[in-house]
Protein backbone atom coordinates (compact mmCIF):
# COMPACT_ATOMS: atom_id res chain seq x y z
CA UNK A 1 0.00 0.00 0.00
CA UNK A 2 2.24 3.45 -1.37
CA UNK A 3 1.35 6.36 0.24
CA UNK A 4 1.65 8.83 -2.24
CA UNK A 5 2.57 12.59 -2.53
CA UNK A 6 1.24 14.64 -5.18
CA UNK A 7 2.98 18.12 -6.15
CA UNK A 8 0.00 20.77 -7.14
CA UNK A 9 0.43 24.59 -7.65
CA UNK A 10 -2.33 26.88 -7.94
CA UNK A 11 -1.82 29.35 -10.89
CA UNK A 12 -3.71 32.44 -12.63
CA UNK A 13 -6.14 31.77 -15.59
CA UNK A 14 -3.45 32.54 -17.81
CA UNK A 15 -6.83 33.71 -20.36
CA UNK A 16 -7.81 35.90 -17.98
CA UNK A 17 -4.61 37.39 -17.79
CA UNK A 18 -4.20 41.12 -19.26
CA UNK A 19 -1.40 43.07 -19.79
CA UNK A 20 -0.71 46.64 -18.49
CA UNK A 21 -1.12 48.81 -21.47
CA UNK A 22 1.71 51.39 -20.62
CA UNK A 23 4.19 49.27 -18.49
CA UNK A 24 3.52 45.93 -20.27
CA UNK A 25 3.19 43.91 -16.91
CA UNK A 26 0.88 41.45 -16.29
CA UNK A 27 -2.14 42.14 -14.44
CA UNK A 28 -3.26 39.51 -11.99
CA UNK A 29 -5.58 41.28 -9.75
CA UNK A 30 -9.32 39.95 -9.72
CA UNK A 31 -7.83 36.71 -12.12
CA UNK A 32 -8.96 33.63 -10.70
CA UNK A 33 -6.96 31.09 -9.69
CA UNK A 34 -7.00 27.54 -10.63
CA UNK A 35 -4.65 24.59 -10.17
CA UNK A 36 -2.22 24.30 -12.84
CA UNK A 37 -3.14 21.65 -15.70
CA UNK A 38 -0.96 18.69 -15.64
CA UNK A 39 -0.76 18.76 -11.60
CA UNK A 40 -4.75 17.63 -11.56
CA UNK A 41 -3.35 14.64 -14.25
CA UNK A 42 -0.89 14.27 -11.52
CA UNK A 43 -3.45 13.41 -8.79
CA UNK A 44 -5.76 11.84 -10.64
CA UNK A 45 -3.11 9.62 -11.41
CA UNK A 46 -2.35 9.30 -7.67
CA UNK A 47 -6.19 8.58 -7.15
CA UNK A 48 -6.37 5.71 -9.94
CA UNK A 49 -2.81 3.99 -8.15
CA UNK A 50 -4.76 4.06 -5.02
CA UNK A 51 -8.05 2.82 -6.13
CA UNK A 52 -6.06 0.00 -7.42
CA UNK A 53 -3.21 -0.36 -4.82
CA UNK A 54 -4.32 1.20 -2.00
CA UNK A 55 -2.29 3.64 0.24
CA UNK A 56 -3.22 7.06 0.95
CA UNK A 57 -2.82 10.44 -1.04
CA UNK A 58 -1.64 13.48 0.19
CA UNK A 59 -1.68 16.66 -2.15
CA UNK A 60 0.88 19.06 -1.19
CA UNK A 61 -0.01 22.43 -2.32
CA UNK A 62 1.08 25.76 -3.29
CA UNK A 63 -1.69 27.64 -2.86
CA UNK A 64 -5.36 28.89 -1.04
CA UNK A 65 -7.83 26.47 1.36
CA UNK A 66 -9.80 26.80 -2.21
CA UNK A 67 -7.05 24.41 -4.31
CA UNK A 68 -6.61 22.07 -0.90
CA UNK A 69 -10.72 22.06 -0.84
CA UNK A 70 -10.75 20.63 -5.03
CA UNK A 71 -7.85 18.31 -4.49
CA UNK A 72 -9.79 16.70 -1.30
CA UNK A 73 -12.94 16.58 -3.33
CA UNK A 74 -11.49 15.03 -6.10
CA UNK A 75 -10.31 12.34 -3.63
CA UNK A 76 -7.03 13.31 -1.76
CA UNK A 77 -6.61 12.27 1.89
CA UNK A 78 -5.03 15.11 3.21
CA UNK A 79 -4.04 18.79 2.04
CA UNK A 80 -0.99 20.41 2.88
CA UNK A 81 -0.77 24.56 1.79
CA UNK A 82 1.55 27.03 1.48
CA UNK A 83 1.74 30.41 -0.14
CA UNK A 84 5.16 30.53 -1.66
CA UNK A 85 7.51 33.96 -0.39
CA UNK A 86 8.22 36.41 -2.20
CA UNK A 87 10.94 36.64 -4.76
CA UNK A 88 11.38 32.90 -4.66
CA UNK A 89 12.72 30.62 -7.48
CA UNK A 90 13.42 26.54 -8.03
CA UNK A 91 16.36 26.47 -5.55
CA UNK A 92 13.90 27.69 -2.81
CA UNK A 93 10.67 25.95 -3.49
CA UNK A 94 12.29 22.78 -3.50
CA UNK A 95 14.24 23.08 -0.36
CA UNK A 96 10.83 24.03 0.83
CA UNK A 97 8.94 21.21 -0.61
CA UNK A 98 11.87 18.28 0.34
CA UNK A 99 12.32 20.34 3.87
CA UNK A 100 8.68 19.18 4.16
CA UNK A 101 8.45 15.76 2.67
CA UNK A 102 11.95 14.53 4.50
CA UNK A 103 9.38 14.20 7.38
CA UNK A 104 7.02 12.06 6.14
CA UNK A 105 6.81 8.49 5.11
CA UNK A 106 6.00 8.03 1.19
CA UNK A 107 6.67 5.51 -1.48
CA UNK A 108 5.83 7.45 -4.62
CA UNK A 109 5.77 11.54 -5.59
CA UNK A 110 3.67 12.78 -8.71
CA UNK A 111 4.29 16.32 -10.09
CA UNK A 112 3.17 17.57 -13.93
CA UNK A 113 5.71 17.65 -16.26
CA UNK A 114 5.44 21.30 -16.17
CA UNK A 115 3.29 23.85 -14.47
CA UNK A 116 1.19 26.14 -16.83
CA UNK A 117 2.60 29.39 -16.12
CA UNK A 118 6.07 29.11 -15.80
CA UNK A 119 6.70 25.74 -17.97
CA UNK A 120 9.43 25.35 -16.20
CA UNK A 121 10.12 21.51 -15.78
CA UNK A 122 12.46 21.75 -13.27
CA UNK A 123 10.49 21.10 -9.62
CA UNK A 124 9.94 17.02 -10.43
CA UNK A 125 13.54 16.45 -11.20
CA UNK A 126 14.98 19.05 -8.39
CA UNK A 127 12.63 17.82 -6.12
CA UNK A 128 13.87 13.93 -6.49
CA UNK A 129 17.80 15.12 -6.60
CA UNK A 130 16.84 16.85 -3.39
CA UNK A 131 15.56 13.60 -1.85
CA UNK A 132 18.13 11.47 -3.71
CA UNK A 133 15.48 9.23 -4.91
CA UNK A 134 15.24 8.07 -9.05
CA UNK A 135 12.91 10.24 -11.23
CA UNK A 136 11.03 9.09 -14.39
CA UNK A 137 10.03 12.44 -16.57
CA UNK A 138 7.35 12.66 -19.30
CA UNK A 139 5.01 10.04 -18.15
CA UNK A 140 2.25 8.95 -20.59
CA UNK A 141 1.26 5.32 -18.58
CA UNK A 142 2.42 4.08 -14.71
CA UNK A 143 2.26 0.94 -13.49
CA UNK A 144 3.18 -0.13 -9.97
CA UNK A 145 4.51 -3.77 -9.17
CA UNK A 146 5.09 -4.39 -5.81
CA UNK A 147 8.06 -2.24 -5.32
CA UNK A 148 8.61 -0.92 -8.66
CA UNK A 149 7.32 1.16 -10.90
CA UNK A 150 6.95 0.98 -14.55
CA UNK A 151 6.99 4.06 -16.41
CA UNK A 152 6.16 4.61 -20.24
CA UNK A 153 8.01 8.02 -21.28
CA UNK A 154 6.84 10.22 -24.07
CA UNK A 155 10.32 11.49 -25.33
CA UNK A 156 10.68 13.23 -28.60
CA UNK A 157 11.64 10.47 -31.00
CA UNK A 158 10.76 7.63 -29.00
CA UNK A 159 8.48 5.73 -26.15
CA UNK A 160 10.71 4.64 -23.40
CA UNK A 161 9.50 1.93 -20.81
CA UNK A 162 11.47 2.18 -18.09
CA UNK A 163 11.49 0.54 -14.61
CA UNK A 164 12.91 1.44 -11.30
CA UNK A 165 12.70 0.76 -7.48
CA UNK A 166 10.27 2.74 -4.73
CA UNK A 167 10.39 6.02 -3.67
CA UNK A 168 10.44 7.29 -6.91
CA UNK A 169 9.29 10.54 -8.29
CA UNK A 170 7.32 10.83 -11.50
CA UNK A 171 6.33 13.75 -13.51
CA UNK A 172 3.37 13.38 -15.72
CA UNK A 173 1.90 14.42 -19.20
CA UNK A 174 -1.62 15.97 -19.89
CA UNK A 175 -2.14 12.74 -21.76
CA UNK A 176 -1.91 10.32 -18.76
CA UNK A 177 -5.44 10.69 -18.11
CA UNK A 178 -8.39 12.42 -17.87
CA UNK A 179 -9.03 14.05 -14.33
CA UNK A 180 -12.16 13.42 -12.63
CA UNK A 181 -14.40 16.24 -11.62
CA UNK A 182 -15.67 15.62 -8.52
CA UNK A 183 -19.68 15.60 -7.59
CA UNK A 184 -21.27 17.85 -5.16
CA UNK A 185 -21.46 14.93 -2.86
CA UNK A 186 -17.82 14.65 -2.78
CA UNK A 187 -17.54 18.31 -2.58
CA UNK A 188 -19.51 17.84 0.21
CA UNK A 189 -17.56 14.94 2.06
CA UNK A 190 -14.21 16.84 1.24
CA UNK A 191 -15.13 19.28 4.20
CA UNK A 192 -14.56 16.74 7.08
CA UNK A 193 -10.82 16.08 5.46
CA UNK A 194 -7.76 17.76 7.19
CA UNK A 195 -6.28 20.99 5.75
CA UNK A 196 -2.85 21.51 7.10
CA UNK A 197 -1.21 25.34 6.42
CA UNK A 198 2.33 25.36 6.70
CA UNK A 199 4.29 28.60 6.76
CA UNK A 200 7.95 27.95 5.44
CA UNK A 201 10.17 31.01 5.79
CA UNK A 202 12.22 32.34 2.75
CA UNK A 203 14.83 30.11 1.66
CA UNK A 204 17.87 31.08 -0.41
CA UNK A 205 17.30 31.53 -4.63
CA UNK A 206 19.69 31.17 -7.24
CA UNK A 207 17.85 33.33 -9.14
CA UNK A 208 16.18 36.59 -9.61
CA UNK A 209 13.61 38.00 -11.75
CA UNK A 210 13.89 41.48 -13.20
CA UNK A 211 11.15 41.76 -15.45
CA UNK A 212 7.99 40.28 -16.92
CA UNK A 213 6.84 42.33 -19.93
CA UNK A 214 4.22 41.84 -22.65
CA UNK A 215 5.47 40.58 -25.90
CA UNK A 216 4.17 42.93 -28.08
CA UNK A 217 2.19 41.38 -31.39
CA UNK A 218 2.03 43.81 -33.82
CA UNK A 219 -0.74 42.54 -36.10
CA UNK A 220 -2.59 44.39 -38.54
CA UNK A 221 -6.00 43.09 -37.47
CA UNK A 222 -8.01 43.85 -40.75
CA UNK A 223 -11.62 42.43 -41.05
CA UNK A 224 -12.18 40.96 -44.80
CA UNK A 225 -15.64 41.10 -46.12
CA UNK A 226 -15.53 39.78 -49.75
CA UNK A 227 -13.85 36.26 -50.63
CA UNK A 228 -12.00 37.85 -53.39
CA UNK A 229 -10.40 40.21 -50.82
CA UNK A 230 -9.47 36.90 -49.14
CA UNK A 231 -7.91 35.17 -52.63
CA UNK A 232 -6.12 38.14 -52.92
CA UNK A 233 -4.42 37.87 -49.36
CA UNK A 234 -4.00 34.47 -49.54
CA UNK A 235 -2.28 34.11 -52.69
CA UNK A 236 -0.17 37.15 -51.59
CA UNK A 237 -1.55 39.87 -54.24
CA UNK A 238 -3.17 41.30 -51.70
CA UNK B 1 35.14 28.48 -18.36
CA UNK B 2 31.50 27.85 -19.86
CA UNK B 3 30.51 24.59 -20.50
CA UNK B 4 28.01 23.43 -23.13
CA UNK B 5 26.10 20.00 -23.45
CA UNK B 6 23.65 18.64 -25.99
CA UNK B 7 23.00 15.24 -26.37
CA UNK B 8 21.95 16.62 -30.16
CA UNK B 9 24.92 17.34 -32.09
CA UNK B 10 22.74 20.18 -33.87
CA UNK B 11 21.62 21.99 -30.53
CA UNK B 12 25.04 21.31 -29.54
CA UNK B 13 26.46 23.60 -32.73
CA UNK B 14 23.91 26.35 -32.29
CA UNK B 15 24.57 26.44 -28.48
CA UNK B 16 28.18 26.85 -28.69
CA UNK B 17 27.80 29.72 -31.12
CA UNK B 18 26.34 31.37 -28.62
CA UNK B 19 29.00 30.06 -25.88
CA UNK B 20 31.92 31.42 -27.68
CA UNK B 21 30.49 35.34 -28.14
CA UNK B 22 30.29 34.94 -24.10
CA UNK B 23 33.34 33.46 -23.66
CA UNK B 24 34.64 35.57 -25.28
CA UNK B 25 33.08 38.81 -23.99
CA UNK B 26 34.25 36.78 -20.64
CA UNK B 27 37.68 36.11 -21.68
CA UNK B 28 37.28 32.41 -20.45
CA UNK B 29 37.29 29.47 -21.91
CA UNK B 30 34.62 27.41 -23.99
CA UNK B 31 34.42 23.99 -23.16
CA UNK B 32 32.09 21.19 -24.63
CA UNK B 33 31.21 17.35 -23.60
CA UNK B 34 30.53 15.83 -26.71
CA UNK B 35 29.03 11.77 -27.11
CA UNK B 36 31.06 9.94 -28.88
CA UNK B 37 34.84 11.17 -30.34
CA UNK B 38 34.48 14.75 -30.49
CA UNK B 39 35.59 14.88 -34.03
CA UNK B 40 32.18 16.31 -35.53
CA UNK B 41 32.59 19.34 -32.65
CA UNK B 42 35.80 20.62 -33.92
CA UNK B 43 35.31 23.47 -35.37
CA UNK B 44 32.46 25.00 -33.75
CA UNK B 45 34.12 27.15 -31.79
CA UNK B 46 35.15 25.20 -28.27
CA UNK B 47 38.55 25.20 -26.65
CA UNK B 48 38.22 21.73 -24.92
CA UNK B 49 36.36 19.28 -26.19
CA UNK B 50 35.21 16.69 -23.40
CA UNK B 51 34.45 13.23 -25.10
CA UNK B 52 32.79 10.12 -23.70
CA UNK B 53 31.58 6.91 -25.11
CA UNK B 54 28.30 6.14 -23.77
CA UNK B 55 24.21 6.17 -24.26
CA UNK B 56 23.54 9.50 -22.69
CA UNK B 57 20.80 9.16 -19.93
CA UNK B 58 19.27 11.51 -17.38
CA UNK B 59 21.19 9.90 -14.84
CA UNK B 60 24.83 9.57 -15.96
CA UNK B 61 24.86 12.90 -18.25
CA UNK B 62 23.94 14.17 -14.24
CA UNK B 63 26.87 12.60 -12.90
CA UNK B 64 29.23 13.81 -15.62
CA UNK B 65 28.57 17.01 -15.71
CA UNK B 66 28.19 17.32 -11.87
CA UNK B 67 32.27 16.14 -11.56
CA UNK B 68 32.97 18.29 -14.51
CA UNK B 69 31.84 21.64 -12.66
CA UNK B 70 33.57 19.83 -9.38
CA UNK B 71 36.76 20.18 -11.58
CA UNK B 72 36.68 22.99 -13.53
CA UNK B 73 34.46 25.57 -11.74
CA UNK B 74 32.74 26.40 -14.50
CA UNK B 75 30.61 30.08 -14.38
CA UNK B 76 27.95 29.07 -16.52
CA UNK B 77 26.67 25.56 -18.20
CA UNK B 78 24.38 25.84 -21.62
CA UNK B 79 22.59 22.95 -21.95
CA UNK B 80 19.63 22.41 -25.26
CA UNK B 81 16.42 22.02 -24.00
CA UNK B 82 15.52 19.04 -25.50
CA UNK B 83 13.72 16.60 -23.20
CA UNK B 84 16.90 15.00 -21.44
CA UNK B 85 18.60 18.60 -21.07
CA UNK B 86 15.32 19.93 -19.49
CA UNK B 87 15.61 17.50 -17.15
CA UNK B 88 19.20 17.33 -16.25
CA UNK B 89 19.79 21.15 -16.08
CA UNK B 90 17.70 21.28 -13.11
CA UNK B 91 18.99 18.26 -11.40
CA UNK B 92 22.57 19.26 -11.61
CA UNK B 93 21.49 23.07 -10.59
CA UNK B 94 19.93 21.66 -7.46
CA UNK B 95 22.76 19.15 -6.69
CA UNK B 96 25.24 22.49 -6.89
CA UNK B 97 22.55 24.70 -5.07
CA UNK B 98 22.01 26.92 -8.03
CA UNK B 99 19.84 28.94 -9.95
CA UNK B 100 18.97 27.27 -13.36
CA UNK B 101 16.41 28.79 -16.10
CA UNK B 102 15.28 26.58 -19.00
CA UNK B 103 14.36 27.26 -22.82
CA UNK B 104 15.77 30.73 -22.81
CA UNK B 105 15.49 32.35 -26.21
CA UNK B 106 17.84 34.35 -25.30
CA UNK B 107 20.94 35.02 -23.23
CA UNK B 108 23.75 37.84 -22.28
CA UNK B 109 26.17 39.26 -19.60
CA UNK B 110 25.46 41.98 -17.56
CA UNK B 111 27.94 42.90 -14.84
CA UNK B 112 29.02 39.49 -14.60
CA UNK B 113 26.04 37.96 -14.03
CA UNK B 114 24.38 35.70 -16.55
CA UNK B 115 21.16 37.83 -18.32
CA UNK B 116 18.39 34.87 -19.37
CA UNK B 117 14.79 35.68 -21.50
CA UNK B 118 12.24 32.97 -21.52
CA UNK B 119 8.41 33.51 -22.07
CA UNK B 120 6.22 32.69 -19.36
CA UNK B 121 2.34 32.80 -18.73
CA UNK B 122 1.44 31.04 -21.90
CA UNK B 123 3.79 32.79 -24.00
CA UNK B 124 2.20 36.35 -24.01
CA UNK B 125 5.09 37.46 -21.31
CA UNK B 126 9.11 37.58 -21.46
CA UNK B 127 10.42 36.95 -18.76
CA UNK B 128 14.21 38.47 -18.05
CA UNK B 129 16.53 36.88 -15.23
CA UNK B 130 19.51 37.20 -13.42
CA UNK B 131 21.95 34.93 -11.76
CA UNK B 132 23.23 35.29 -8.40
CA UNK B 133 25.19 32.20 -7.56
CA UNK B 134 27.55 30.08 -9.65
CA UNK B 135 27.74 27.83 -11.52
CA UNK B 136 24.46 30.09 -13.71
CA UNK B 137 22.78 26.70 -15.34
CA UNK B 138 19.93 27.27 -18.37
CA UNK B 139 18.84 25.39 -20.95
CA UNK B 140 18.70 27.38 -24.43
CA UNK B 141 15.69 26.72 -26.72
CA UNK B 142 17.01 24.71 -29.67
CA UNK B 143 16.64 26.19 -33.43
CA UNK B 144 17.06 29.41 -31.55
CA UNK B 145 20.69 29.99 -31.94
CA UNK B 146 22.74 30.01 -34.89
CA UNK B 147 25.56 28.01 -35.15
CA UNK B 148 29.20 29.54 -35.80
CA UNK B 149 31.47 27.52 -37.76
CA UNK B 150 35.70 28.27 -37.09
CA UNK B 151 37.90 26.50 -38.45
CA UNK B 152 40.67 28.28 -37.34
CA UNK B 153 40.49 27.43 -33.52
CA UNK B 154 42.42 24.38 -32.87
CA UNK B 155 40.35 22.65 -30.07
CA UNK B 156 41.62 20.02 -27.67
CA UNK B 157 39.93 16.90 -27.22
CA UNK B 158 40.28 15.65 -23.81
CA UNK B 159 38.85 11.76 -23.35
CA UNK B 160 36.69 11.40 -20.05
CA UNK B 161 36.81 7.97 -18.21
CA UNK B 162 33.31 7.39 -16.58
CA UNK B 163 32.34 4.48 -15.04
CA UNK B 164 28.72 4.26 -14.13
CA UNK B 165 27.49 3.05 -11.47
CA UNK B 166 24.78 0.22 -11.38
CA UNK B 167 21.54 2.32 -13.02
CA UNK B 168 18.90 2.62 -10.65
CA UNK B 169 16.39 2.80 -13.60
CA UNK B 170 16.16 0.11 -16.15
CA UNK B 171 14.56 0.64 -19.63
CA UNK B 172 12.47 -2.21 -20.72
CA UNK B 173 11.32 -1.17 -23.78
CA UNK B 174 12.26 1.52 -26.99
CA UNK B 175 8.98 2.18 -29.30
CA UNK B 176 10.28 4.31 -31.92
CA UNK B 177 8.11 6.73 -33.06
CA UNK B 178 7.16 7.35 -36.85
CA UNK B 179 10.07 9.27 -38.32
CA UNK B 180 9.33 12.65 -38.90
CA UNK B 181 8.81 13.48 -42.75
CA UNK B 182 7.03 17.38 -42.40
CA UNK B 183 9.79 19.79 -41.03
CA UNK B 184 6.59 22.71 -40.14
CA UNK B 185 9.75 24.78 -38.96
CA UNK B 186 10.54 25.25 -42.15
CA UNK B 187 7.68 25.84 -44.73
CA UNK B 188 7.26 29.05 -46.17
CA UNK B 189 3.10 28.84 -46.15
CA UNK B 190 1.02 26.26 -43.17
CA UNK B 191 -2.44 26.00 -43.81
CA UNK B 192 -3.38 25.31 -40.15
CA UNK B 193 -6.85 23.71 -38.62
CA UNK B 194 -8.10 24.05 -35.06
CA UNK B 195 -11.14 21.90 -33.54
CA UNK B 196 -13.51 24.08 -36.22
CA UNK B 197 -13.30 21.05 -38.19
CA UNK B 198 -15.98 18.47 -37.29
CA UNK B 199 -14.55 15.45 -38.47
CA UNK B 200 -11.23 13.67 -39.30
CA UNK B 201 -12.66 13.09 -43.40
CA UNK B 202 -12.52 17.12 -43.53
CA UNK B 203 -8.85 17.72 -43.39
CA UNK B 204 -9.27 16.66 -47.14
CA UNK B 205 -10.83 19.63 -47.34
CA UNK B 206 -7.16 21.29 -45.63
CA UNK B 207 -5.12 19.41 -47.29
CA UNK B 208 -6.61 20.64 -50.94
CA UNK B 209 -6.60 24.56 -49.97
CA UNK B 210 -2.94 23.65 -48.55
CA UNK B 211 -2.05 22.25 -52.11
CA UNK B 212 -4.11 24.71 -53.74
CA UNK B 213 -1.10 27.72 -52.12
CA UNK B 214 1.82 25.50 -52.34
CA UNK B 215 1.62 25.24 -48.22
CA UNK B 216 1.79 22.58 -45.41
CA UNK B 217 -0.81 21.46 -43.19
CA UNK B 218 -0.46 22.37 -39.73
CA UNK B 219 -3.08 21.60 -36.44
CA UNK B 220 -3.98 22.96 -33.02
CA UNK B 221 -3.31 20.85 -30.11
CA UNK B 222 -7.37 19.72 -30.12
CA UNK B 223 -6.62 18.01 -33.43
CA UNK B 224 -2.83 16.45 -32.63
CA UNK B 225 -3.12 15.19 -29.12
CA UNK B 226 -7.17 15.01 -27.98
CA UNK B 227 -8.47 13.76 -31.18
CA UNK B 228 -5.43 11.80 -33.03
CA UNK B 229 -6.24 13.57 -36.53
CA UNK B 230 -3.14 14.51 -37.28
CA UNK B 231 0.31 13.77 -36.22
CA UNK B 232 2.98 15.59 -33.96
CA UNK B 233 4.77 17.07 -36.92
CA UNK B 234 1.67 19.19 -37.68
CA UNK B 235 0.90 20.46 -33.67
CA UNK B 236 1.83 24.08 -33.97
CA UNK B 237 1.79 26.12 -30.50
CA UNK B 238 3.83 25.91 -26.99
CA UNK B 239 4.25 22.72 -26.34
CA UNK B 240 3.83 21.93 -30.39
CA UNK B 241 6.39 23.25 -33.01
CA UNK B 242 7.19 27.07 -32.75
CA UNK B 243 6.64 28.08 -36.75
CA UNK B 244 7.81 30.83 -38.53
CA UNK B 245 5.89 30.60 -41.97
CA UNK B 246 6.10 33.66 -44.74
CA UNK B 247 2.31 33.14 -44.38
CA UNK B 248 -0.02 31.44 -41.59
CA UNK B 249 -3.84 31.02 -42.25
CA UNK B 250 -5.49 29.70 -39.40
CA UNK B 251 -8.95 27.65 -39.71
CA UNK B 252 -11.12 26.79 -36.87
CA UNK B 253 -8.50 27.92 -34.75
CA UNK B 254 -9.85 30.16 -31.61
CA UNK B 255 -6.51 31.75 -31.05
CA UNK B 256 -5.56 30.72 -27.17
CA UNK B 257 -2.24 32.15 -26.49
CA UNK B 258 -0.72 28.52 -26.47
CA UNK B 259 -1.48 28.35 -30.40
CA UNK B 260 -0.92 31.97 -30.46
CA UNK B 261 3.34 31.19 -29.27
CA UNK B 262 4.12 29.00 -31.91
CA UNK B 263 3.37 31.33 -34.69
CA UNK B 264 4.62 35.14 -33.29
CA UNK B 265 7.29 34.68 -35.87
CA UNK B 266 4.63 34.45 -38.79
CA UNK B 267 5.02 37.25 -41.64
CA UNK B 268 1.31 37.36 -42.16
CA UNK B 269 -1.38 35.42 -40.15
CA UNK B 270 -5.01 35.00 -41.95
CA UNK B 271 -7.61 34.09 -39.70
CA UNK B 272 -10.93 32.46 -41.14
CA UNK B 273 -13.30 31.81 -38.35
CA UNK B 274 -17.26 31.93 -37.63
CA UNK B 275 -17.05 33.19 -34.50
CA UNK B 276 -16.89 37.13 -34.63
CA UNK B 277 -15.49 37.55 -30.89
CA UNK B 278 -12.96 34.41 -31.38
CA UNK B 279 -9.25 35.57 -29.97
CA UNK B 280 -7.40 35.18 -33.11
CA UNK B 281 -8.62 38.03 -34.85
CA UNK B 282 -6.97 39.69 -32.20
CA UNK B 283 -3.69 37.75 -33.01
CA UNK B 284 -4.42 38.19 -37.10
CA UNK B 285 -3.39 40.48 -40.03
CA UNK B 286 -6.34 39.50 -41.99
CA UNK B 287 -9.48 38.34 -40.52
CA UNK B 288 -12.37 36.61 -42.26
CA UNK B 289 -15.75 35.88 -40.30
CA UNK B 290 -17.14 32.67 -41.59
CA UNK B 291 -17.98 28.95 -41.56
CA UNK B 292 -15.29 27.47 -43.01
CA UNK B 293 -17.68 24.73 -44.37
CA UNK B 294 -18.48 27.05 -46.84
CA UNK B 295 -15.44 29.18 -47.24
CA UNK B 296 -12.76 26.79 -48.14
CA UNK B 297 -14.55 25.16 -51.20
CA UNK B 298 -14.66 28.48 -52.73
CA UNK B 299 -11.67 29.85 -51.92
CA UNK B 300 -9.82 26.45 -53.21
CA UNK B 301 -11.98 26.90 -56.45
CA UNK B 302 -11.13 30.54 -57.08
CA UNK B 303 -7.57 30.21 -56.39
CA UNK B 304 -7.74 27.28 -59.20
CA UNK B 305 -8.93 29.76 -61.81
CA UNK B 306 -6.16 31.93 -60.76
CA UNK B 307 -3.39 30.04 -61.68
C1 LIG C 1 0.41 24.00 -21.21
C2 LIG C 1 -0.45 24.06 -22.40
C3 LIG C 1 0.15 23.97 -23.62
C4 LIG C 1 -0.61 24.06 -24.78
N1 LIG C 1 0.03 24.00 -25.96
C5 LIG C 1 -0.69 24.16 -27.09
C6 LIG C 1 -0.05 24.15 -28.37
O1 LIG C 1 1.16 23.95 -28.48
N2 LIG C 1 -0.81 24.35 -29.47
C7 LIG C 1 -2.17 24.57 -29.39
O2 LIG C 1 -2.78 24.76 -30.45
N3 LIG C 1 -2.79 24.55 -28.21
C8 LIG C 1 -2.10 24.35 -27.05
N4 LIG C 1 -2.76 24.32 -25.87
C9 LIG C 1 -4.23 24.30 -25.87
C10 LIG C 1 -4.87 25.67 -26.07
O3 LIG C 1 -5.02 26.28 -24.80
C11 LIG C 1 -6.26 25.52 -26.70
O4 LIG C 1 -7.04 24.64 -25.92
C12 LIG C 1 -6.21 25.00 -28.13
O5 LIG C 1 -5.29 25.73 -28.90
C13 LIG C 1 -7.58 25.09 -28.74
O6 LIG C 1 -7.57 24.49 -30.02
P1 LIG C 1 -8.57 24.97 -31.14
O7 LIG C 1 -8.39 26.41 -31.41
O8 LIG C 1 -8.38 24.03 -32.28
O9 LIG C 1 -10.00 24.65 -30.51
P2 LIG C 1 -11.11 25.59 -29.91
O10 LIG C 1 -10.58 26.49 -28.89
O11 LIG C 1 -12.25 24.71 -29.57
O12 LIG C 1 -11.52 26.52 -31.14
C14 LIG C 1 -12.25 26.10 -32.24
C15 LIG C 1 -12.60 27.34 -33.03
O13 LIG C 1 -13.23 26.96 -34.24
C16 LIG C 1 -14.28 27.84 -34.51
N5 LIG C 1 -15.23 27.15 -35.38
C17 LIG C 1 -16.12 26.18 -35.04
N6 LIG C 1 -16.81 25.77 -36.11
C18 LIG C 1 -16.35 26.50 -37.16
C19 LIG C 1 -16.67 26.54 -38.54
N7 LIG C 1 -17.58 25.74 -39.06
N8 LIG C 1 -16.03 27.42 -39.31
C20 LIG C 1 -15.08 28.25 -38.79
N9 LIG C 1 -14.73 28.25 -37.51
C21 LIG C 1 -15.36 27.37 -36.70
C22 LIG C 1 -14.82 28.24 -33.17
O14 LIG C 1 -15.45 29.50 -33.23
C23 LIG C 1 -13.57 28.27 -32.31
O15 LIG C 1 -13.02 29.57 -32.26
C24 LIG C 1 -2.02 24.21 -24.70
C25 LIG C 1 -2.63 24.29 -23.47
C26 LIG C 1 -1.87 24.22 -22.32
C27 LIG C 1 -2.56 24.31 -21.01
N1 LIG D 1 5.58 25.83 -5.72
C1 LIG D 1 5.22 24.55 -5.94
N2 LIG D 1 4.66 23.80 -4.97
C2 LIG D 1 4.28 22.53 -5.20
N3 LIG D 1 4.47 21.90 -6.37
C3 LIG D 1 5.02 22.59 -7.38
C4 LIG D 1 5.42 23.95 -7.23
N4 LIG D 1 5.94 24.37 -8.39
C5 LIG D 1 5.86 23.34 -9.24
N5 LIG D 1 5.31 22.26 -8.65
C6 LIG D 1 5.12 20.91 -9.24
O1 LIG D 1 6.15 20.71 -10.19
C7 LIG D 1 5.63 20.57 -11.49
C8 LIG D 1 6.53 21.25 -12.50
O2 LIG D 1 6.46 22.63 -12.35
P1 LIG D 1 7.47 23.67 -13.01
O3 LIG D 1 8.83 23.23 -12.64
O4 LIG D 1 7.06 24.98 -12.39
O5 LIG D 1 7.23 23.65 -14.49
C9 LIG D 1 4.21 21.11 -11.41
O6 LIG D 1 3.41 20.48 -12.38
C10 LIG D 1 3.82 20.75 -9.99
O7 LIG D 1 3.44 19.38 -9.91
Amino acid sequence: MPDIIVCLKQIYDLSQIRADTSSGRPITEGVARKISDFDRNALEEALKIKEKHGGKVLALICGARDAAKEALAMGADEAIIYQSPEGIDYLGTTSILAGYIQKIKYELILCGEASIDEYSFQAGPRLAQALGIPVLTYARRIELKDNEIIVERELEDRYEVSKTRLPALVTVTKEINQPRVPTLLQILGASKKPITEINPIKPEVGIEILSIQAVEMKRKEIVIKDIDELVKVISGKG
Amino acid sequence: MILVFSEDNETALEILGKGREIADSLKTELGVISIGNGEDLISSGADKIYSIDIVPSSDNIVEIISNLNDQYKPEIILIGGTKLGKEVAPRIAQISDAGCATDCIDCSIEDGHLIVKRFVLGGRFLETIRFLRKPQIATLLPGKFEKKEDKTRKSEIIKIIYKPAEPKIQILEIKKKAPQELKIEEADIIVAVGRGLKKKEDIKLIESLADAIGGAVGCSRSIAADLKWLTEEHWVGLSGHKVKPRLYVAIGISGQVQHIAGIRDAKTIIAINDDPNAPIFKACDYGFVGDLYEIIPKLIEKLKKQI
